[in-house]
């Protein structure tokens, strides 16, 4: 349990660094997902970083793609590539692009245009179930990203087809780009659309908290009909100080004095 | 001098028109800071309408808005408007002619660091291919504006390619734009330069260099992709007999298919093609994606020679 806090803080330094030295990306989002992507990758996922491509390991999909540092240093911290890696994020003939992509090693797949890993999700949990594997697909959604026609689409697939193989995670931080998703293009009420839709519904009151996000996990696995989805209320930006909850944070780097103080934070 | 963005250019500019015409009115998708329309947000609130995360439903809304007698402004990334919206922009926009201005910005591998998934470089060609549709490539901030003035003159759709990088303005102030007219930049005779967007700036300066080694080379800039001017397209190849197509696109399907398109049907002559040759970007700071694609002067100017080489 401690231990899982202090690899989310170490994940969420290395998301500071990779993207101040990239002086460019998406730390707000970034930040907000840490406690899910940790929980995922340390507790809860089969997986083997020495054979990413192992074929009966559990499939993420980051289909709010823009937080792929989040992603990449969670993967580094497992052991899938070297942190060196993460010094070169966003930079010309280097592995890491700005949004996941399969040169990735641990990347099942490509995303960015938001929605569409939702979907490409829902597909590979058909073809487990069609062919009776076993492995689980786990998906994360940004609340902004759920505004997508093609998230509601892949949803009433994935009820349609009973996939109960497939756990989505809506990062509910309340925030988009153009300002609160409650006044850009309200989502609202976020639980009882995916119910509607014929999800099994568990809100997560604090999706930063690790007993939280493992107790709604496993009434989540206690489903067996119904595709599942945890709507966590997280915070953008959270653990440092001067990103959270802040809209301006979306979609900049910090520079190094801000690297800096937010390396403080997270000490 | 001060270099200034496409995109920045557009957002100052629809401010200004907006005053002059309440019709106008600005959809976006949740990129309002990044397409620059929040300008125009700040200026006139009630008429700016976000459609969030979702580039189909805005460019739907934006179609049906505009028949009913308002002249909607469509804008976000050239990836998402040209390409997830591609079939609404198709049937409900072009199908009927309806007078749709898509302003999408992004556009290119001048989007640098979001990389390959961000950096559209098949807009133009996606964009060209439907009936009805104007096509029109902005060289910079003087030419954004004289192609949204074009456009407002258009009783059908129109697509503007805007840029996120900051870039040198390049045209005069009183420089003519007129649709289906190419724009001689310099003239010459050994060769013929075709460009568009920010090529355009790296066309002139591949020209400069030729001359000093006393090839005489043609720029055109071939702004109005559709449609396109075949008379100056025909006379390029009749009086220079070789021609460089230079785009930050693909060089399928784009001003380089435009132009080989026209040369079919006239006169025979060599084409070298500048362009992203069948391969996706990636990430990494916009002038340094752009050089490893050879998408430079000095790449203009070796494809120059290897055309005058083919004659
Ligand atoms: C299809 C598509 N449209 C627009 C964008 C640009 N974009 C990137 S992130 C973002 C906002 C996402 O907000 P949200 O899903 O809430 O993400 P989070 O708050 O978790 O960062 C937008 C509009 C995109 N990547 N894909
Ligand atoms: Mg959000």
């Amino acid at each position: 349990m401690e231990d899982l806090k202090a690899i989310a803080k170490e994940i969420r330094r290395d998301i500071v660094k990779s993207i101040g030295k990239a002086a460019s990306g998406h730390p707000g989002g970034s930040l907000s997902a840490v406690e899910i992507l940790t929980l995922l990758y340390y507790e809860k996922m089969n997986v083997d970083p020495k054979n990413p491509k192992m074929e009966d390991r559990d499939r993420f999909v980051l289909s709010k793609g823009h937080a792929a540092p989040a992603l990449y240093a969670t993967l580094a911290s497992k052991g899938y590539f070297p942190k060196e890696e993460l010094d070169h994020l966003r930079q010309v003939g280097a592995m890491l692009q700005g949004h996941p992509s399969m040169h990735t090693p641990g990347v099942d797949m490509a995303t960015g245009s938001l929605g569409q890993g939702f979907s490409t999700a829902v597909g590979m949990a058909l073809g487990a179930k069609h062919q009776g594997a076993k492995w689980h697909t786990y998906v994360l959604l940004g609340d902004g990203e759920i505004e997508e026609g093609i998230v509601w689409e892949a949803a009433m697939a994935a009820s349609n087809y009973g996939l109960s193989n497939l756990t989505a995670f809506v990062d509910n931080n309340n925030l988009q780009i153009d300002g609160a998703v409650s006044d850009v293009m309200n989502p609202y009420p976020i639980d009882e659309k995916f119910k509607a839709f014929g999800w099994n519904v568990i809100d997560v009151a604090d999706g930063n908290d690790f007993d939280q996000l493992r107790a709604a996990l496993t009434l989540a696995e206690a489903c067996t009909d119904k595709p599942s989805v945890l709507v966590c209320k997280t915070v953008k930006g959270k653990g440092v100080s001067f990103m959270e909850n802040e809209v301006g944070w979306h979609g900049k780097g910090p520079n190094p004095e801000q690297v800096e103080q937010a390396l403080k934070d997270l000490a | 001098m001060e270099k200034i963005a496409t995109r920045e250019a557009y957002g100052k500019y629809l401010v200004e028109l907006g005053k002059k015409n309440p019709k106008i009115v600005v959809f976006d998708g949740d990129l309002s800071g990044a397409t620059k329309t929040s300008y125009f947000r700040a200026e006139f609130p009630d008429r700016h309408f976000n459609a969030g995360i979702a580039e189909a439903d805005l460019m739907g809304m934006a179609a049906g808005i505009s028949t009913t007698g308002l002249i909607p402004f469509a804008s976000t990334f050239a990836i998402f408007g040209a390409g997830r919206a591609f079939e609404i922009i198709r049937n409900s926009i072009c199908y009927s002619n309806l007078n749709v201005n898509i302003c999408c910005t992004h556009a290119g591998l001048s989007v640098g660091e979001d990389g390959g998934s961000h950096q559209s470089i098949e807009d133009i060609a996606l964009m060209r291919v439907l009936p009805n549709m104007h096509v029109f490539v902005p060289a910079d901030a003087v030419e954004t504006r004289k192609m949204i003035d074009a456009a407002l003159n258009i009783d059908g759709p129109c697509y503007i390619r805007l840029c996120r990088l900051a870039t040198n303005v390049v045209l005069p102030e009183d420089y003519e734009f007129v649709p289906g007219k190419a724009v001689e930049l310099k003239k010459g005779s050994d060769v013929t330069i075709m460009a568009i967007g920010l090529m355009v700036e790296r066309a002139l300066e591949a020209a400069e260099t030729l001359e000093k080694e006393g090839i005489s080379a043609r720029v055109l800039n071939m702004g109005s992709i559709k449609p396109i001017d075949k008379a100056a397209i025909e006379a390029a190849a009749k009086e220079t007999g070789a021609i460089v197509t230079a785009e930050e696109h693909s060089v399928i399907g784009g001003l380089a298919g435009a132009v080989c398109e026209t040369l079919a049907e006239t006169t025979a002559c060599p084409v070298e093609k500048v362009g992203v040759n069948d391969v996706f970007g990636q990430s990494g700071k916009a002038l340094e994606v752009l050089e490893h694609y050879g998408l430079t002067a000095e790449h203009i100017a070796e494809a120059a020679k290897k055309a005058i080489s083919r004659k």
